[in-house]
C-alpha cells in the first residue's frame, strides 16, 4: 500500500510530487527485473517520422524518443529494459505539450503489445490507482465507427483521421473517462509498429488515455529490416513534400533490427501522468519552470 | 498571411472575406499525428460563433482593422453621420449597428470608429455622457439611498433604471459601455 501523493497548490510544490511518483515507478521497474540504461540525448541522426521534428543541437540532434537506442540494446541481447529521460520536440507547445519533457520507455523482449498493455495496467495500479477494474480497450476502427461514422482501416485519409480525431473520437475518449486504450492503428499510422498477423490493414499499435488525456504509445516492434526500411524511405518522401528536413536513414538501427527479437515497447509522457495525479489540466502546474 | 502556428487566442483574421475573432485556441496534436490548431471563431460582422481547426500547412489570411477618430455630426433618418477630424469625410453608421449606443450619442461628441476595409464595424464612444431625465415618478425627498431604484426615459426615449430620488429634469451621467446609470451630475 502507497503513502498517498503530497498535494499540489503551487507549480513548485510539483516538484515533491514528481520525485514520488519517480521513485515509485523505478522500484516497479526494479521488482519486475527491468534493467534500468541511459542512452544518448544528442544523436546524429533523429528518429523519421512525419509529424516529430528534432530539435538541432551543434551538429547533432536531440533526442525525440530514446526508440532508436533502446531497440540496438534488445537485439545486444537486453531482455527487459526501462529509461526515464528527458526528450525533445520542436514547436509542441501547449496545454499538454512541452517542447522538452520526461519520457519513460520500457521495452520487453519476446512480448508483444498486449503484453505490455498488461504491464502498463499494472504500473498505473502500482504507482498511481487501481484502475485495472474500468479499462476499457476499443479498437481504433470501433471508435471510428462509433463516434466519427466511417472505418479509417482500409480507407485511410491522414487529414480526416487527424481531425476526427481530435474533434470526435478524443472528445468521446473524454466523455467515458477513466483509462480508455484505443488499439490496432490503420497500417498507415503504424509508424514503427508491425502488422498484426493475417491483417494487412491494421498494426499492433495502441495508445492510452486517462481521462481523454493519452499518455502512452505501444508498439509489437516492426522487427523487419526491409519493412522499416520502405517505411523510412517513404517517410522521407512524404517530410519532403511537407518542406520538412528529411533525416538520413540509420543504417546501424536497420542493422540492428536484424538481430531483435519480437518485442514490445512503450513510451509514456511522465508530466503528463504527473498532471493528471495533480488533479490539473495544464502541464503548467508540474512543469515550474516553463 | 499567418501560418497556423501563429494562431492565438484574441487574434483577428479574415475568413470568407470578413473579419472574425479567434475567441478560444488549443494546440492540438494525437499521437503520431500532425499538429492541429482547434479555434473557436467569432464573426465581427454578423457576431455567429463557429469552430474550425486549422492543420499547420494552412494559411490564414490576416485581418486590416484600422481605427480612425470621428465627431458625430448629424442624423440622416435611420443613418448616423461622422466627420473624419483629419480629413473631414464622413462616414455614416446605421442605427442597427450603433444598437442602444445611438442614444448616448450628443452633439459634437468624439468617437473612435474601427473600420475593415472601408466598413465600419464599430464604434466607441466616451465611457460617461451626460442626459437629463425626461419622465420619472417624483422621488422621495430626503431619500438618497442608491440601491433602490425606479424605470425613467431620457428626452430620446431611453429607459433607464435611476435611484428614487432622480427627479424630471435631472442630469445624469449614464455609463455608455452597458447603458447603465452612473451617478448624478446636477438637479433640475
Amino acid at each position: 500500500m502507497q503513502t498517498a501523493f503530497p498535494k499540489v497548490k503551487m507549480p513548485t510544490d510539483s516538484i515533491m510530487l514528481r520525485d514520488a511518483l519517480m521513485r515509485r515507478i523505478r522500484a516497479f521497474f526494479y521488482d519486475r527485473d527491468y534493467t534500468e540504461v541511459e542512452t544518448p540525448i544528442r544523436l546524429k541522426i533523429p528518429c523519421m517520422e512525419l509529424h516529430i521534428d528534432a530539435e538541432p543541437s551543434g551538429d547533432h540532434f536531440l533526442r525525440t524518443s530514446p526508440e532508436i537506442f533502446h531497440k540496438q540494446l534488445l537485439a545486444a541481447g537486453c531482455q527487459r529494459i526501462f529509461e526515464m529521460g528527458k526528450c525533445f520536440r520542436s514547436g509542441e507547445l501547449g496545454p499538454l505539450h512541452n517542447p522538452e519533457y520526461t519520457m519513460l520507455e520500457w521495452y520487453q523482449a519476446d512480448a508483444d503489445y498486449m503484453d505490455i498493455l498488461e504491464e502498463t495496467r499494472l504500473l498505473i495500479s502500482t504507482v498511481w490507482k487501481d484502475v485495472s477494474k474500468q479499462w476499457k480497450i476499443l479498437t481504433v476502427s470501433d471508435a471510428f465507427l462509433e463516434f466519427a461514422g466511417w472505418d479509417p482501416a482500409g480507407n485511410y485519409d491522414e487529414d480526416r483521421f487527424d481531425i476526427d480525431l481530435v474533434e470526435k473520437v478524443e472528445p468521446a475518449i473524454k466523455k467515458i473517462g477513466g483509462p480508455v486504450v484505443l488499439k490496432d492503428y490503420p497500417v498507415e499510422a503504424a509508424a514503427l509498429s508491425r502488422c498484426r498477423p493475417g491483417d494487412p490493414l491494421r498494426a499492433e499499435r495502441w495508445e492510452l488515455y486517462m481521462d481523454g488525456v493519452e499518455i502512452a504509445n505501444a508498439y509489437s516492434e516492426l522487427t523487419d529490416p526491409v519493412e522499416q526500411r520502405l517505411r523510412f524511405e517513404a517517410c522521407a518522401q512524404q517530410r519532403i513534400a511537407l518542406g520538412k528536413e528529411a533525416y538520413e536513414i540509420d543504417e546501424a538501427f536497420l542493422q540492428a533490427l536484424e538481430k531483435m527479437p519480437p518485442s514490445g515497447g512503450i513510451a509514456l509522457g511522465v508530466d503528463r501522468l504527473l498532471m493528471l495525479i495533480a488533479e490539473a489540466t495544464s502541464l503548467d502546474a508540474v512543469l515550474p519552470f516553463r | 498571411m499567418y501560418s497556423a502556428s501563429d494562431l492565438k487566442k484574441g487574434l483577428k483574421i479574415e475568413i470568407d472575406g470578413d473579419p472574425c475573432m479567434i475567441t478560444n485556441f488549443e494546440f492540438s496534436k494525437p499521437g503520431k499525428g500532425q499538429a492541429l490548431y482547434r479555434c473557436k471563431i467569432k464573426n465581427l460582422i454578423t457576431g455567429n460563433q463557429f469552430d474550425k481547426t486549422y492543420r499547420s500547412v494552412e494559411k490564414v489570411n490576416r485581418c486590416a482593422l484600422i481605427s480612425r477618430d470621428y465627431t458625430f455630426s448629424y442624423i440622416d433618418g435611420d443613418n448616423y453621420v461622422f466627420s473624419d477630424n483629419e480629413t473631414y469625410e464622413e462616414a455614416i453608421l446605421n442605427e442597427e449597428l450603433l444598437g442602444d449606443q445611438k442614444y448616448f450619442i450628443v452633439d459634437d461628441m468624439q468617437v473612435e470608429i474601427l473600420f475593415h476595409n472601408d466598413r465600419a464595424l464599430d464604434i466607441t464612444m466616451p465611457n460617461f455622457v451626460e442626459m437629463v431625465i425626461a419622465e420619472t415618478e417624483p422621488g422621495a425627498r430626503g431619500d438618497t439611498a442608491t440601491n433602490v431604484m425606479k424605470p425613467a426615459k431620457l428626452e430620446n426615449g431611453y429607459e433607464i433604471n435611476v435611484p428614487i430620488f432622480i427627479n424630471e429634469g435631472d442630469t445624469i451621467r449614464i455609463d455608455t459601455r452597458d447603458g447603465s446609470y452612473a451617478d448624478r451630475v446636477s438637479k433640475g
